[in-house]
């Protein structure tokens, strides 16, 4: 029995099992806090512990299912393809705002690392936090954080960016559609996005293509800005 | 359909192959989408050779993070000694992006028509 545990066909199944179960219960309390990632996480945890199975063995076992990571990933160009459509007539602003952000938010964690004295794994963790998990993910493993840690900021930080960002935008006089779902999709990923279509549909594709700019643009400037910070 | 996979794929390989080329400086799976896109907005490819299987995976893109998510386990003393700084790093630069990106892009867009 024990054996049987250690499977790949227990790791798969266990996965897929429990991911589905949190769908269906976020899909009928519709609470943002019980996100289906969030739940599916700590549930598989809880389930592990209680039979003894440590993470290695499970990666190991579930390893079919994190490879679709990259495939998921390159099809994300064919979702941004579909989007830029909405770059047309404002690309340069669109560009350089989303670059700015994704400045603006890594260099933050940058310093407040620097002044609370945390190690540079940590930094590279928390910085790809605006970024669509998947590729959030990627960027913490290229930059020598904590992928998994990352997972679930990022999620914390979208749940946190879909609530307070509405907020946040009324307190600027932010009125334009394009920059309120620019903002969205930039800082909260898939969940600002969701709060950004019920804004309305023009800010909900924006935020959409917000979403893989942002996810780019954080890619190129983590290393750089990380680079540059070693000289100070 | 196999078709469509293979165009994933493909452009996958060619992603990594391209990070590894310039030292792996850039996640083989970001560079894989950028050349997609690229390759779709110069009519290379064409949108209904990866449109389905695209929207599958994109649609299932929650299900893929959990192997890794649940390493997490493995990460409960870290957070347990360094969560001022997840929290106090996280909320401020979330804030300021929000700010940033929404402020930049109204003052820089262009102007558009109001509604109502």
């Amino acid at each position: 029995m024990d054996n049987l545990f250690q499977t790949e066909l227990f790791a798969l199944t266990l996965t897929v099992g429990v991911y589905l179960v949190s769908l269906w219960t976020y899909r009928k309390t519709k609470k943002k806090f019980l996100h289906p990632l969030l739940v599916s996480i700590l549930v598989i945890i809880a389930i592990l512990n209680m039979l003894h199975i440590d993470y290695a063995t499970y990666k190991t076992g579930s390893h079919l299912i994190h490879f679709m990571l990259g495939p998921s990933v390159v099809a994300l160009g064919y979702i941004l393809f579909e989007q830029s459509r909405y770059l047309k007539g404002n690309i340069v602003s669109i560009l350089s705002s989303v670059l700015v952000g994704s400045i603006v938010g890594i260099v933050s964690i940058l310093l407040v690392g620097r002044v609370l004295g945390v190690t540079d794994v940590l930094i590279a963790t928390v910085q790809p936090k605006s970024v669509t998990t998947p590729i959030a993910m990627a960027i913490s493993a290229k930059a020598g954080g904590i992928p998994a840690l990352t997972a679930v900021l990022v999620v914390a930080v979208g749940i946190f960016g879909s609530i307070i960002g509405p907020v946040i935008l009324k307190y600027l006089c932010v009125e334009s559609k394009i920059a309120k779902g620019l903002a969205m999709g930039s800082a909260a990923h898939g969940l600002g996005t969701a709060t950004a279509i019920q804004m309305g549909a023009i800010e909900g594709a924006i935020s959409g293509l917000a979403i893989g700019l942002m996810g780019i643009m954080t890619a190129i400037c983590v290393p750089i800005i990380n680079w540059l910070f070693h000289f100070f | 359909m196999l078709k469509q996979i293979f165009n994933i794929l493909f452009f996958y390989l060619m992603g990594e192959l391209v990070s590894w080329l310039i030292g792996g400086f850039l996640p083989g799976s970001v560079i894989g989408m950028v050349l997609l896109f690229v390759a779709l907005s110069f009519k290379v490819v064409k949108p209904c050779d990866v449109r389905d299987v695209s929207l599958h995976l994109t649609e299932q893109m929650g299900l893929f993070f959990l192997p890794a998510g649940v390493g997490l386990m493995t990460a409960v003393a870290v957070i347990a000694e360094n969560w001022a700084f997840l929290l106090l790093s996280s909320l401020i630069s979330t804030i300021l992006v929000i700010g940033m990106v929404g402020w930049m892009q109204q003052k820089t867009g262009k102007k558009e028509i109001k509604h109502g």
